[in-house]
């Protein structure tokens, strides 16, 4: 469904992803895993044709993307959605009409019939009745469920998530992992999700990969990943302070930055 | 003598990355400006698909009525000072029945473009980049090009095309009522008659004036929506971004509205007469 090929991405002189090759296959959830800034949003990203790589390609259904034209690339995003960190919803429109957006952007449907699928792919996500609030009047969790429904108006092959437990409660963060479990074995539908909760990606993840310093360092089911004897992966997944990231970052600038005259 | 040396390197190097980060501005701000403008050229093709007749209704009423109010006052305490002030200049000549002229042609060639533009440029220009900045931030941007749907088609274009509508028909407006404000103070000062005054602003006034007035309140337009599109989309960093991203416009906009009048003035006064 998806395949990354030696991706490289530099920001200034920092590497940010350093030849990253990744396969997700049809149908399955793969949970991208990572500390804060090892590059994984940025993966996302790529993979949703945002930033384009300094090198290395994306195949979506094998089209590559990375040297596509925006007109092209518009016809590929209509294949998937994505579920943004706070959900994203346009803050003008309605709770509906952000649902409805997709659809009447890209279909020529009636609104009769738009407004059934509104209520169908609310219902989906337990938001029955919701349409007509804004999106500053329902809560956090909402915003990202309302998101989750725009997300799959279009009925896509597959959906990206960008950190859907982020800064929501544990019920509520578990009932959107649940969300995300149902569309992809109801569904069938290809499910990409960027986090660093380990609970909820060892919870819903077919397959997960964990990035260190822009590379995949393990790819794998949950198991595999459990058992993975990489230093860094046994350090991310039990939480420990020590391993191959130290507690402090820069031990030995320390002593100098203390001394030089600067 | 060698930190005097490297200061002015560094003063240097600064320098040229200040002359770099503004050509990169420049190159950015006319690359959206060209696709705004292929945008209008396509939707004239094909409306249907390009415009979106409610955002462009909402965006008309926001800016154009929405603004109603302070350009009509503006004007008018405009147009009665420019009458106090050319009274006090000609009634050393014993010309004043002329003020009704300089007013008139004052404010349609000159000033009434020029006040509404710098109003609407305090309140549409700041609002519109507060708009996308805010969206920008909230990923908001990101999720309608995720869509597949082009934000500048979605979002510059209903404001871009909305306030050069609107601000023609405000400079109308402010023309209306800047005249009705020299009106007033000619009336108080030298009793002169409605129809009198009426008269000779008529007789002053050529046609020639109030267009040129209108073809710099729609470049005004061009600038001010553009300059606030442009600011608002390449905010970044929360809501201190935000803010920054606003006040640049602001700035920006009223530079470039008095520059661009100048040099149309002279174009006017001196090569198309």
């Amino acid at each position: 469904m998806i395949r990354i090929e030696n991706l490289i991405k530099n920001f200034g002189t920092r590497r940010i992803l350093d030849s990253v090759t990744l396969e997700v296959k049809k149908g399955e959830t793969m949970v991208i895993m990572g500390g804060s800034g090892c590059g994984k949003s940025t993966l996302l990203r790529h993979m949703i044709g945002l930033i384009r790589p300094d090198s290395g390609h994306i195949y979506i259904k094998d089209k590559d993307i990375t040297g596509m034209s925006e007109h092209d690339l518009n016809e590929v995003r209509k294949s998937y959605g994505m579920l943004f960190q706070n959900g994203a919803l346009l803050n003008s429109l309605t709770v509906g009409q952000n649902v409805a957006l997709p659809l009447k952007e890209h279909t020529k449907l009636g609104s009769e019939i738009i407004n059934i699928i509104v209520k169908m792919k609310l219902e989906l996500v337990g938001l029955t009745g919701f349409e007509n609030l804004l999106p500053s009047e329902i809560s956090g969790g909402m915003k990202k469920r309302v998101g989750l429904a725009r997300a799959i108006a279009m009925d896509p092959e597959m959906v990206f998530y960008d950190e859907p437990g982020a800064g929501l409660d544990p019920i509520t963060a578990a009932s959107i992992d649940q969300l995300i479990m149902d569309l992809s074995n109801k569904l069938g539908i290809t499910s990409i999700v960027v986090t660093h909760e380990m609970k909820s990606a060892f919870r819903i993840a077919d397959r997960m990969a964990v990035l260190y310093n822009g590379k995949v360092v393990a790819v794998g089911t949950p198991d595999e990943i459990r058992e993975s004897d990489h230093p860094y992966v046994s350090q991310f997944i039990n939480g420990l302070t020590d391993g191959p990231v130290p507690l402090r970052r820069s031990k030995d600038e320390y002593l100098k930055s203390l001394t030089s005259g600067d | 003598m060698t930190s005097k040396k490297t200061n002015s390197v560094s003063i240097l190097e600064q320098l040229s990355q200040v002359i770099i980060t503004q050509i990169q501005h420049v190159t950015s701000f006319s690359g959206l400006f060209y696709r705004t403008l292929k945008l209008v050229l396509a939707g004239i093709f094909r409306p249907g698909r390009t415009f979106n007749i409610l955002h462009l209704t909402q965006q008309m009423y926001h800016m154009g009525i929405g603004s109603l109010p302070i350009v009509m006052l503006t004007s008018l305490f405009l147009g009665m000072t420019l009458a106090m002030l050319a009274l006090y200049a000609l009634s050393d000549f014993g010309t004043e029945i002329w003020v009704a002229g300089l007013v008139g042609v004052g404010f349609t060639r000159e000033l009434g473009p020029l006040i509404t533009a710098i109003v609407v440029a305090g309140r549409v220009g700041a609002s519109i980049s507060a708009e996308l900045g805010t969206m920008q931030v909230s990923e908001e941007v990101d999720a309608l090009e995720t869509m597949g749907i082009n934000p500048i088609r979605y979002l510059i274009l209903p404001r871009f095309l909305a306030l050069v509508i609107m601000l023609p028909c405000l400079t109308i407006v402010s023309d209306y009522l800047g005249i009705a404000g020299g009106f007033l103070i000619a009336k108080l000062k030298l009793g002169m008659s409605f129809y009198y005054y009426e008269e000779l602003t008529l007789e002053f006034v050529k046609t020639k004036d109030i267009v040129t007035g209108l073809i710099k309140s729609v470049s005004f337009a061009m600038i001010i929506s553009m300059i606030g599109c442009y600011q608002g989309v390449i905010v970044s960093g929360g809501a201190e971004g935000v803010g920054q991203g606003t006040t640049r416009a602001v700035v920006n906009s009223l530079i470039f509205v008095i520059a661009a009048d100048c040099i149309f003035t002279a174009l006017f006064s001196y090569v198309f007469v």
